[in-house]
């Protein structure tokens, strides 16, 4: 029973020891500990996290899959569930906590809002979508996602995790960049990454402006 | 009701003050429009000659291109309708003067209407931004700020239909994203504003005794697992007394004001489920009311009495919500909140079934329902009403009221009297635990809460214990009125007609309020005559209450801060809509 | 400090833990994974354990459940679809976050515009669930799907459905809906019925 997950497929092993044994891969023994204990981050934002929350209670319970600690730290925790609309004036504080949080890392965006912006997606302090800042693994959309939806994410992020590979995982590469710069709060939200670009279009709207401006003028004269 | 006070209709202002008062004329329009310079004057006789003590909404309106209105809304703690009136702005430069030394209830909303709109309040002690950050650019709520992936005034947008093509709000915008910066705008030369502002709003007392301390900041939020969401209080802590506090709010900003502009009035609904989600049906109600007063029309009586019962529902709901986190916050980790969230999920089953959706209703329209109960719910309801929730209230109460660690730590802790309660605005159970007994549904009953048999629960001590009791006490009279509702309740149609997609709004405001399991809950709403409204305001009680948190806090220790909140009951969503 | 709250605060939690095991006692085996035992444990009168045991056990969904739309078509013989839809553009109107895109079908002959739609797009990182679209619509073409698992690793190809991800058979509203389908189809039946006798008693 135990190594039902574990266990190396093609290797046989003798009935009567199937209870003792296990034989298996070292990527296999590691995803199968990380997927059974994943800490999710204590992490609300608005009304998903209400349903995350009905997720952790009685009727679903998602200590069933190993999850029971929900950590208020970021430095403890294996998943965040970005639950919620996230807004500009909060996208500093997400970057970073996930920053804080130690590898390997998953993030799961839950609802319509986390993933895409949502229904707020129009609104002007509304970031259309986390994934623009932190990479997310899974998107569990709806709005809000029932606790049975999110648990239905939770499980396909588990079988993610299943499929990785210890030499293929980027955090154990050299190139790996662990620090996502923190955005920054300006006239609107500043992105460190994006500062050539939003010089270049401010630059050319000034021109169009100081152009329209010109003709605008010799109209009226 | 022989209490002239209460039955006194509104004094005619304008006739005592003809020079500096005169009558809203406009057709749709009530209230008074009064001279900005004579607005402190103003205010202070009506709450001092005329008992209009209790200041309930602030706001503002832009007429573009012509002028911007500040609309206030008050009302009598001892009952009674709202008294509206106005002040004229110019949109060049507007000024007023601050109504905080009148009312302090106003600083938080004050500083709301110059975030949005930039009107500045004279004498304010403390105008910054409050849901916007501190250099951001531009007055998002004035009408001829667009934001960046604006699209058009009102919606539909006619990119949807006959020929539309999907495409993400983000290829239309230069940067790819939600964002738009000032022409020419160097982000290297920025230096953001930092958080200076408000740390030095953080007032030191005096020192009497000549020892010098030292004081401590302490930052709790936007992410902490006692805040309820992202909220974040700013704390002058010397050694782990609070000696200072300041809410900080905003990170959950949705904007819902500026889309609710854009929406068409029927749009608004859904998007009125997510102000307050842990209680959807009170919200729909409050804004089902606000435009059908508008509209001049009324649903049927069963729709009505299934409004109650829903509303009263979510109250149940709400209130077990609250009991259960104040708990956690009081560090009984996750049991009282787990009895009291399977309470809720039994109720939450019952939304799910008649209207679709656990938490986001959306199962009002103006003048009924969406839908019909389906077969078998009422019989649910009847169950809950009748045979469990009484017990689980009655469980929970024998669990929690006279647990020893509970009362050490609510008994006496976060005082607020009941002349600072009407002072700083509070509603809701803050209120009526400070010994103040408002309550809409008695005071100003709307729908058909005058035919039900129910108290008005006060207790008179003002701290945490005692809102816990007023949660318990009115959880037993919600279930009171429920079983008379559902033995009421008759037969018949729950709409009129067949609902319509696009609704006539005649042009008018309108400022519809109800008690919701937080207070007061307002919609204020202004229409032209067009299919989308003016101005959408939500006058949001946890917003609002917040005001009273830091004169709650002063004096306590820092982790009863943390339970002054949990009684407070805020719900994010609703503070920073 | 006394210690009678707590003592009896204890014992509340304590019959709590116990009511789990007396009703596993007292219902048997069929208490879980069992459609009874679920309806059980979802009525007022549960008492004990509350968990459903989510993916072995799942809370049947009532009917009124909304999630994402999805458009109908009427199964015709030989497998050909009859899309519903007339591409009215009443959902698109509606719709509170505008999620909805619609691309009218037209004649290339004549350049008429056809009751029916070429494209037709829903942007599910937009849509609210509010349910709008189904409630409007006219022509019962569509409606609140009740398929709720539907996480996926990447957003920007799979997340925007077309009409092909969009339409599904009129059997499945059938089973999801099955109350509100029986309705629509008496009415439509009722309609198609007088409208027969109108044609005969006009051909008469």
């Amino acid at each position: 029973m135990v190594n039902e997950g574990l266990n190396k497929p093609g290797v046989d092993i003798p009935e009567e020891m199937q209870n003792q044994v296990a034989i298996t891969t070292l990527d296999r023994i590691y995803n199968w500990s990380r997927s059974k204990s994943l800490w999710p981050m204590m992490f609300g934002l608005a009304c998903c996290a209400i349903e995350m929350m009905i997720t952790a209670s009685s009727r679903f319970d998602f200590s069933r899959f190993g999850m029971e600690v929900m950590r208020p730290s970021p430095r403890q925790a294996d998943v965040m569930l970005v639950s919620g609309t996230v807004t500009k004036k909060m996208i500093p504080q997400i970057v970073r906590l996930y920053n804080q949080m130690p590898e390997p890392r998953y993030v799961l965006a839950m609802g319509a809002c986390a993933s895409g912006g949502g229904p707020f997606k129009e609104g002007y302090n509304v970031v259309s979508g986390v994934d623009k800042f932190i990479p997310v693994d899974i998107y569990v959309p709806g709005c809000p996602p029932t606790p049975q939806a999110l648990l239905h994410g939770l499980i396909t992020l588990t079988k993610k995790i299943e499929t990785e590979k210890l030499s293929e995982a980027e955090w154990y590469r050299k190139d790996f960049e662990e620090e996502i710069p923190v955005p920054i709060l300006g006239p609107d939200l500043i992105d460190p990454r994006n500062f050539e670009r939003i010089k270049q279009v401010s630059r050319e709207q000034l021109e169009a402006k100081v152009l329209d401006e010109s003709i605008s003028t010799e109209d009226t004269l | 009701m022989s209490d002239p006070i209460l039955v006194s209709t509104i004094p005619d202002f304008h006739i005592l003050y003809p020079e500096n008062v005169h009558q809203d004329e406009r057709p749709g329009y009530t209230g008074f429009i009064v001279q900005s310079p004579f607005l402190l004057e103003f205010a202070k006789a009506i709450r001092d000659d005329w008992g209009y003590d209790f200041l309930t909404s602030v706001t503002a309106v832009d007429f573009f291109p012509e002028t911007f209105e500040v609309v206030y809304h008050l009302f009598r703690s001892l009952g009674g309708g709202v008294l509206t009136f106005k002040v004229v702005l110019p949109r060049e430069n507007p000024k007023i003067d601050s109504l905080y030394n009148i009312f302090p209830g106003s600083e938080l909303q004050e500083r709301e209407v110059y975030d949005m709109y930039g009107i500045v309040f004279v004498n304010h002690p403390d105008l910054r931004r409050i849901l916007l950050w501190e250099g951001f650019a531009g007055w998002p709520l004035r009408k001829d700020w667009k934001e960046a992936y604006f699209e058009e005034e009102s919606k539909p947008f006619s990119s949807r239909w006959p020929n539309g093509e999907a495409v993400r709000s983000e290829s239309a915008n230069p940067f790819h994203a939600n964002l738009k910066y000032p022409p020419g705008f160097d982000p290297e030369k920025w230096i953001p504003d930092g958080e200076d502002a408000l740390y030095m709003g953080l007032k030191q007392p005096e020192n009497s005794d000549g020892m010098n301390t030292d004081y401590m900041i302490v930052n709790l939020g936007p992410q902490h697992p006692s805040t309820h969401g992202v909220f974040r209080m700013a704390a002058l802590v010397d050694g782990e007394t609070v000696v200072d506090l300041k809410p900080v709010v905003g990170y959950l900003h949705r904007n819902h004001e500026k889309i609710g502009e854009r929406n068409t009035y029927l749009q608004n609904m859904p998007f009125t489920d997510r102000i307050d989600y842990i209680n959807a049906m009170s919200n729909n109600f409050g804004y089902a009311l606000a435009v059908e007063k508008l509209m001049g029309i009324k649903p049927p009586e069963r729709a009505e009495y299934i409004r109650v019962i829903m509303a009263e529902l979510s109250r149940i709901q709400s209130h077990f919500m609250v009991t259960g986190f104040l708990l956690n916050d009081l560090g009984a980790f996750f049991t009282p909140a787990l009895y009291a969230l399977k309470e809720r999920e039994l109720i939450l089953d019952i939304f799910e079934e008649v209207s679709g959706s656990r938490m986001m209703c959306n199962y009002f329209r103006f003048g009924g329902l969406a839908r019909d109960l389906p077969e078998g719910v009422l019989k649910k309801i009847h169950d809950l009403a009748f045979n469990r929730l009484p017990r689980k209230i009655d469980e929970m109460d024998e669990l929690l009221t006279e647990n020893e660690i509970v009362t050490a730590r609510c008994k006496g802790i976060g005082i607020l009297s009941a002349e600072r309660a009407i002072a700083l605005s509070a509603v809701g159970p803050i209120l009526r635990a400070s010994g103040v007994p408002y309550d809409i549904r008695r005071a100003d009953p709307y729908s058909i809460y005058d035919r039900f048999d129910f108290d008005v629960i006060v207790r008179y001590h003002g701290d945490i214990y005692d809102r816990y009791l007023v949660r318990i006490e009115e959880m037993r009279e919600s279930a009171r009125i429920l079983q008379q509702a559902i033995k009421q309740i008759p037969e018949g149609p729950i709409f009129e007609g067949k609902s319509q997609y696009q609704v006539k709004v005649p042009p008018g405001e309108s400022y519809g309020r109800v008690e919701g399991p937080r207070g007061e809950l307002g919609f204020y709403v202004v229409s032209n005559g067009q299919p989308n409204p003016v101005r959408y305001h939500i006058r949001a009680p946890s917003f609002i209450n917040l005001t009273g948190l830091q004169e709650m806090c002063r004096n306590e220790k820092i982790a009863d801060a943390v339970a002054i909140l949990g009684s407070i009951d805020i719900v994010l969503g609703e503070v920073d809509r | 400090m006394g210690i009678r709250g707590i003592i009896k605060g204890l014992g509340i939690t304590f019959k709590h833990l116990f009511e789990t095991y007396s009703e596993d006692l007292k219902q048997g085996p069929d208490r879980y994974k069992t459609a009874e035992g679920i309806q059980d444990r979802l009525s007022a009168d549960t008492k004990g354990i509350f968990t459903v045991q989510y993916p072995e056990e799942k809370i049947p969904v009532p009917e009124a459940f909304r999630y994402i739309p999805f458009l109908i078509y009427d199964e015709l013989e030989g497998g050909e679809r009859d899309i519903r839809c007339t591409s009215c553009g009443i959902c698109a109107k509606v719709c509170p976050p505008q999620c909805i895109w619609i691309t009218r079908s037209v004649n290339p002959e004549t350049g008429r515009p056809i009751p029916k739609p070429e494209k037709f797009f829903i942007d599910i990182d937009i849509c609210m669930n509010c349910g709008y679209c189904a409630e409007y619509c006219p022509f019962e073409a569509i409606r609140m799907d009740h398929d709720y698992e539907i996480a996926g690793f990447d957003r920007m190809n799979h997340h925007i459905y077309d009409m092909e991800k969009l339409l599904k058979p009129a059997s499945y509203y059938a089973k999801t809906h099955p109350v509100q389908y029986a309705e629509e189809e008496t009415a439509r039946l009722e309609k198609e019925a007088k409208k027969a006798a109108a044609q005969a008693a006009k051909a008469a």
